[in-house]
Order: structure tokens, then sequence, then C-alpha cells
């Protein structure tokens, strides 16, 4: 099929400055036992082509599930007519973007096919969770899923460019809430962000089968917990909250196209401009971020992004100074600045925007026990359960599921509801000791929204834990 | 686009065997969208996507599956058996569902209105031809949104709208800006120009040097879309039948210990005035309107067929609102600033979430245009500020009123497809607001 699809792509090319055709076809299955009764089953395909035009300085598209030679030719004449009407009215001339003719082929890892397990076989793994899950009177509901999702792309320009890209995504999930009377706390296995790329074996990496009783267990010290108390002090993030602290503060600021403002709308700006590259003082010296495509099992490692630049790790921020933006073909041509391979859509039907994709903290030199012993008054925390910040990116307030104090070097009480706000700049100023290798735990956010028309973009974080100073703390209501 | 899927129900039904019962849904758009930064274009195109759901029954074992169709009716013909036979190859492994339910009960209804919309290009001149001078950002999404439901018992509903949605803001610098947003199903010219010269007046006010106020309780006005943040937060989790049986809700405490909002607070979810489809998952037929709280007090909540029959109720939606209306009050819109006094004048919430689900608490920030008032007057922009606040709180002890006018506000969402929820709400003046950070 993709043979005859490029043949017909060829046929509709229109003359015109540029023109591709991306195509994107995806199958989805989800399953889950909730109170050990199996869920319906969600199976979905999604399969169509975006055409771009870009023509005398205007850009233009169109997506379209029709795959027949009448269908792009269709979509080929909306784009170039849309190109038309925004020619010598874009926020760039077109004309001066270089846009990538490559050519290449990526397959992400597949160790143990999905449908290798039959679907009832699948079905007994999840009812055996789900029957862990119950550990008690207090487990009120519970349940234990998982998610498989194989995509592949096809992307194709007029001038002979030619990328094809596979991709096998997996994601389990548990979940237990206990509650008496007027209070509940829900205990997850990652709250989400425990998803690979990979197949079945990306549930044994992740310990699947052995995580049940313990997400129940704390489920219920949490129901019978105080609040975390309120104060500055110092906090421990394990690996599954550090996930969305880099996701908000650094990911999404330090996006090109929402330093440009296309996002202020929506998504929001950032408070990072274009003068800070290269000087600015993000972190403190222990800080290094990267944008690496090259972990293969990381959530978003691709060989090329969707506008065909090939991806290369990159330092976002070295030795806590901001070092580069992420963006990718188009940005760079706005600004003149080098950034990263992360132009990227959710699906066929949505143009690529920058997307943060694998941004991740390298590891340091501390062990967790190291973290802890060294704190006199502190609070570690895991898995995030909110989130929320400013548009510019600066104020934010997070909380977890998970809360555990530490007195004078030792872990002593759970607590509920712990939550810690701050501003992005100061609070990653007061890193204070990042965890070694052995503590770097490599994961995804499946659901991050941006854009307009808005997309929801899988992208990934590997982090260690980290132990940040005077960070303002506090419980619930 | 109606008739073909209808014709599509019919041929996937003759190709059921025995007992076999068959659920069928249709999702589709023909949207243009034009995305604005500077007054300039950055990205504009088109959309054209249909969706077909089959959901194959045999006794209690049920199993579905989505699949993007073209538009040609033999090639959709295959993609639609081609799902059917992998459905059928499924359901041989799955559990019996004890919770399923669907409509046995065939009501045909249809929806729809004749597209009046111009053509996007006349509607980006008149875009671009606004932000002339001025640094404007945001999208237009404009075109038809179609949706059906048909199953082999006969039974066959049809929704479609044409609508566009201009939802945008004019920048001053930074993150000072007034947002506004122009929807509707016919393009005024006069009507939009009034939007763009009361956005241009506030756009004045945000050159005034920005006061920063320091952390404490405030007097605040929250304008309907500043409440519709915090009604949207409230519908994530609220109101759900699964999520009040299982002591997720966020409204725990209303339901386990009868804690109560103002008198003042009554929310109904209103698909009669709505603008979204009146039929749901299984077939149903929304109710006119559901009661979620009356005079401050728990009512009724929203379940799917699934919950329905888990629950032993009778099912009245999708679980979460999609069309929200929350009664109005008596605050005049121009006793507004007045009533306020000295305060904070609130036009946008944005990224809120719970910091104590089981208490209600929210968290969430300013955004665009909020100013502070003094005596009654709007005397300078504010800078974003953090807040922390309860339900309880907010539309409860310190709720002092709402305004009797109530804006419609259409879901400006376009994740996977434009969306046809909206939300119908008064403006709040609440006291003793928390601002945290």
């Amino acid at each position: 099929m993709l043979a005859e699809l490029e043949g017909d792509f060829r046929k509709v090319v229109p003359r015109v400055d540029f023109c591709s055709l991306r195509f994107f076809h995806s199958r989805e299955e989800v399953l889950s036992v909730r109170q050990d009764v199996p869920e319906p089953i969600v199976r979905n395909e999604d399969m169509g082509v975006m055409l771009t035009v870009m023509n005398k300085g205007g850009m233009g598209y169109a997506a379209t599930s029709d795959l027949s030679v009448a269908g792009l030719k269709a979509a080929v004449d909306q784009a170039k007519l849309w190109a038309g009407r925004t020619e010598g009215r874009s926020v760039v001339d077109f004309r001066k973007v270089p846009m990538p003719e490559p050519r290449g082929e990526y397959a992400g890892p597949n160790g143990r096919a999905w449908e290798s397990l039959g679907l009832g076989q699948k079905f007994e793994l999840l009812m055996t969770q789900s029957k862990r899950l119950k550990r008690g009177e207090p487990i009120v509901d519970w349940a234990a899923s998982v998610w498989h999702s194989d995509i592949e792309l096809l992307y194709l320009t007029a001038g002979g460019g030619r990328v094809y890209q596979q991709f096998h995504l997996t994601g389990p999930g548990l979940r237990a809430t206990a509650s008496a009377g007027a209070e509940a706390q829900t205990r997850t296995f990652g709250a989400g962000a425990l998803c690979q790329q990979g197949g079945l074996e990306v549930l044994e990496r992740f310990g699947f089968k052995d995580a049940a009783e313990q997400v129940a267990e704390e489920a219920m010290q949490l129901l019978a917990a105080e609040n975390c108390p309120s104060g500055k002090m110092d906090l421990l993030l394990g690996p599954d909250q550090m996930v969305l602290q880099i996701h908000e503060s650094i990911g999404h600021p330090t996006e090109l196209d929402r330093i440009l403002g296309d996002e202020r709308n929506y998504a929001g700006t950032s408070f990072v401009t274009l003068d800070m590259l290269g000087s600015y003082p993000y972190g403190s010296p222990l800080l290094n971020v990267t944008y690496d495509p090259s972990r293969r099992e990381q959530l978003a490692s691709y060989g090329y992004d969707d506008d065909g630049l090939k991806a290369e790790k990159t330092y976002i921020i070295r030795n806590g100074i901001l070092q580069c933006a992420m963006g990718a073909t188009i940005s760079q041509a706005r600004t003149g600045l080098r950034g990263v391979a992360n132009s990227r859509s959710d699906t066929w039907n949505r143009p690529p925007i920058d997307r943060m994709a694998n941004l991740n903290v390298e590891a340091g030199t501390s062990s967790v026990e190291e973290m802890i012993s060294e704190t006199k008054r502190g609070v570690y925390m895991k898995t995030n359960n909110s989130w929320s910040i400013d548009d510019s990116r600066n104020k934010f307030q997070f909380g977890c599921e998970w809360g555990r104090l530490i007195e004078d070097g030792k872990l002593t009480r759970v607590v509920k509801n712990p939550n810690y706000r701050g501003i992005s700049a100061n609070f990653w100023r007061n890193l204070k000791r990042v965890g070694n290798e052995g503590t770097v735990m490599v994961m995804g956010t499946p659901n991050c929204g941006k854009g307009e028309p808005n997309q929801i973009m899988y992208v990934a974080h590997a982090s260690p834990a980290c132990l940040f100073a005077d960070v303002d703390v506090l419980g619930g209501a | 686009m109606r008739e073909a899927f209808y014709k599509l129900v019919d041929e996937v039904t003759g190709r059921l065997r025995g007992a076999e019962v068959l659920l069928a849904g249709f999702s589709g758009e023909e949207s243009d969208f034009v995305r604005f930064n500077k007054s300039l274009v950055r990205q504009a195109g088109h959309v054209q996507q249909r969706r077909l759901t089959l959901e194959l029954i045999d006794g209690n074992r049920h199993v579905a599956g989505m699949v993007t169709l073209t538009g040609e009716a033999g090639e959709d013909q295959g993609r639609a058996a081609r799902l059917l036979e992998g459905l059928r190859e499924a359901i041989r492994s799955v559990p019996e569902d004890p919770y399923l339910l669907y409509n046995t009960e065939p009501r045909n209804t249809e929806q729809g209105k004749e597209s009046r919309l111009p053509g996007s290009g006349e509607m980006v001149e008149a875009v671009l031809g606004a932000g002339r001078g001025l640094d404007l950002v945001g999208i237009l999404a404009s075109g038809g949104i179609y949706g059906g439901f048909g199953n082999s018992l006969g039974q066959r509903n049809w929704f479609d709208t044409h609508s566009f949605h201009l939802d945008w803001c004019f920048y001053h610098a930074k993150d000072k800006a007034v947002k506004t947003s122009y929807a509707g199903f016919e393009w005024d010219g006069a009507g939009f120009g009034r939007k763009v010269a009361e956005a241009k007046e506030q756009l004045g006010v945000l050159a005034i040097e920005a006061k920063t106020i320091e952390p404490g309780e405030y007097r605040v006005y929250l304008a309907p879309a500043a409440m519709n943040e915090v009604m949207q937060t409230l519908g994530w989790v609220g109101f759900g039948l699964k999520a009040v049986r299982t002591k997720t809700t966020s409204l725990l405490k209303m339901v386990e210990e009868g804690r109560t909002l103002s008198e003042k607070v009554t929310l109904r979810e209103n698909t009669a005035e709505g603008l979204a489809a009146n039929f749901f998952s299984g077939g149903f037929l929304k109710p006119g309107a559901v009661t979620l709280i009356e005079r401050g007090k728990f009512g009724e909540a929203l379940a799917s067929p699934r919950s329905a029959k888990e629950y032993g109720v009778r099912p009245n939606g999708n679980e979460f609102p999609e069309s929200l209306d929350m009664a109005g009050g008596d605050i005049a819109a121009d006793e507004v600033l007045n009533k306020l006094g000295t305060g904070v004048y609130v036009n946008r919430l944005w990224y809120l979430n719970y910091s104590d689900r089981p208490a209600c608490r929210m968290t969430g920030m300013t955004r665009f245009a909020t100013f502070w008032v003094e005596g009654g007057r709007i005397v300078a922009p504010l800078n974003v500020m953090r807040f922390d606040e309860t339900i309880y709180r907010m539309l409860g002890a310190n709720l002092v009123g709402l305004t009797a006018e109530r804006d419609l506000l259409p879901s400006e969402s376009t994740y996977k497809e434009r969306s046809t929820s909206s939300s119908r709400l008064p403006g709040a003046l609440v006291e003793r607001f928390a601002f945290t950070l």
C-alpha cells in the first residue's frame, strides 16, 4: 500500500516551491480490569495523510483520510489554496526555510511482540493484578490496565525525500483507592508515566507483575496518614515526580515556538527569551539537561522529526547554563538559531509544531540513601497527581500521591496530600544533589496537550531522583 | 454524510450472524484551521476526517473498535467489514460483561442546520484587518461537525452543525493580553467589530504599569470565563456516578457528609439549551436537563450506561457535563465594579488542578487581563497570581453573589476534533479569596 501511495503522491505533486506528504497509521489497544471485572476493549485504528505546500513564501496544509489519487489531488489543491492565501502574510517567508530532503528508515524496539500473548492471556494477567489490588476493606476501587500502540510513519517530499519509521509503545497501569467516610486516597503505578517503546518486555522492565500489593498497601497507608506539614524544607523528588517537574518547568519554557509567541493564546508563553540562550543560569551547576533521541526504549526516540530533520542528542542546559532552545526547522529559520529535531504532530490531521520529545536530566553521583542521610528536615515525594503552572512557566504548584518525612537524616512518617510550590528558575538553582545512574528511571508523558488546533502528544523524560533545598511545602485542607 | 453513514450501518447489519447486535457511531468534521501570531498567519489548512466506531454484542459479550473512513463507499464498506471480522474474532476471548447496557427501544432523532458560514478566506481577511498595527495571536476554526448513531435494531440518530470559533488575544507585552472569543453560526461583521472594539479598549488599560499584590485573602470578581475554568475542573471528576460511588469525586464531602455550597448555586446539565448532540453512548437519549446541584445541595450524578447498570440507575449522560448551566444571581452587569469595591477583577483563570481532591481544594493561576480595582474603578493591571481555594469557601460561605447576566461559552477545544460542548455561566463575586504565590 505504501508503494502505491508513494506513486500516487508523485502523480499529484504540483509545481510549487515545496510539497510533502506525511502518512500516519496507528493501531491502539487498551485493556483493563476494574474490580475484577473486565472493562470493554478499546481498539482504534487511525490512518490518513497530511499534504503540505510551500509556495511564493506562503504555506498551507490539508489532511485527508481519502488515500485515492483523487483524494490526494483534492488535498494538494486545498493546501495550495491556503499557501496562496498566506503569501506575504505569514510569520516567516517560507522560501527562506531550508526544508530537509531526508532519506532513511528507523525502527523502534519491539522485543516481545504484543500479539505474542493472546487476548485471553492478557486478561488473565490483568485479572491476577486486579485481585492482588484488593488488599483490604478500605480499598473501595481498583483497576489494572495496559495499553499498546503500533505506529508507522512515511514522510515524502517532492524533491525525493523519503523516511519510513515504525514505533511500538506500551504502558501498564495499576490504581487503588482507599476510602473511609469523606476521605479518600489513591495510589497508582507511576500515574501513567511508566510507558516506553517496546512490546510486552516493557511490562517486565517496570516490574508490573510484582507491583500490585505495594500500590494497594500504600493507598491504605495514605488513608491513615496525617497531612503533609507546611513550611520551608528540603525536598527529595523521586523520578516519577521529576518527570512532571522537568516537563512543566524546563520542557515547555524552552520550546522555541512558545518563546516565539505561537502558543500565547492557548498553552502559554515562556519566561525564557532569546537573549538568555548561552548565558542564563537556569539551575545550579549540577543541572544537565539533554534532548536525547538516542535511548531507544524511551517513548519519544525517533530517527527523524515530522519535517524530516535528523534527530541528534543535544544539551539544552549544561552545568546549569541554558544552551539552546528546542525548535525545529521552521523555528530555526525564524530565529537564525540552532535547535533540535522536534517538529512533531500527534496524528495525520494536525500540523507539526515544536515539541520537547525526550528531555532528560543527566545522572549525578548521589544515591537516594546519601540524599536522605544529609537531610535534616525534609520530605520525600513520589508520583505526580497534581500539576499547575502559570503561562510563562514560572509560578508552579505540584502535588504528589505519596510523601514521607525525612527527619535528622532518616525516613519517618508517611504523609498524605504532599504539595509544593515555587518559581521555576529559583527552584532549579536550589538543586542540591542529583541522583546517580542507579536512581534513574526512563518514563513517558503520553498526554501532553498543546497547539491550535489542539494536539495530545507523547513525550518522555528520564531522570534520577533529585534533592532541592528550601522549598515551600504544603499539605491538604 | 448522513446518508452514507446510514447506508454503511445497513450494510454492516446485513453481515451480522445469529443473535449478534451491532452499535455504530460516527464522528466527522470538515474544518479550516487558521493560526495567527503577531497579526500574521502561522499555520493554515483544511482537515477532513471521518471515524466509524462499531461495537459488536453477542449475549453479554461485547467488543468495540474504531476505524478511519475515507468517504468512498466501496472502500469504507471494506474497512467496516474488516473491522467487524476483527471484532468477531476478538469477542471469543472476551469474558461476559455484567455491566453491558444499550438502548433496545429505538428512537430516531435528527438535529441539523444548513451552513450559513461564509468562506474562511473572508473571515481570515477580517481577522488580519482587526489585528493590523496590533499583536494578535489565536485561532480561527470553521466548518462542519457531524455525529451519528445507528444500530441493528433500526435506531438512527444524526447531528450536524456548521459553526466558527475565533479565539484570540490582543497582546500588550509579555503575559499581558486581552483574550476574546467570537463564535457562532453566521459571521456578523458588525458583531465582530464590536468585540474588537471592546478588546482594544481593555488593551489600553494594560498599558498602565502593572501592580503586584502580596499573597493573602482578597475580594475578587470571577468573570464568566474565569468561572468556566472552575466549572471545568469540577466537571472533570465531580459529577460522574462512577466517581461518586468509588469515592474519587471531588465533591466527596457533599456526597458523604452533606456539605453544601451557597444556596445561590444551582447547576444543571442543560442538554435542551446546549450545543451538543442529544444522543450518547449505547444509543440512549439525554434528558433535557439533569440537576447536579440544587440551591447548594448535591443533586443527581451523571450516569453512563455502564455505570447505570453497575449501580442500578437510569443512564442520563456521559459522566461529565457537556452543556453545563449555572443559574444567575441578582448582580447587574453594570454594578459589578461597584459591588467589588476594592479587590481583583479576574477575567480568566488558567491551569487549575486539585491540591486536595477530597476537600475539593483547587489551585490555579490568573491569566491575561486581571485588574486591580479600587473604589469601584479599575486602576491597574495585575501581575499573575496563584490561588489555592476550596469550592466550599469559594462558592459557599465566601460567595457574595452571582451576576444576573450569563455568558454562553462554547468550548474552543479541538483535541481530536472540534468540540460541541458549552457552558452558560454567570460571574461570581467572592470575598476572602486566597492568593498564595
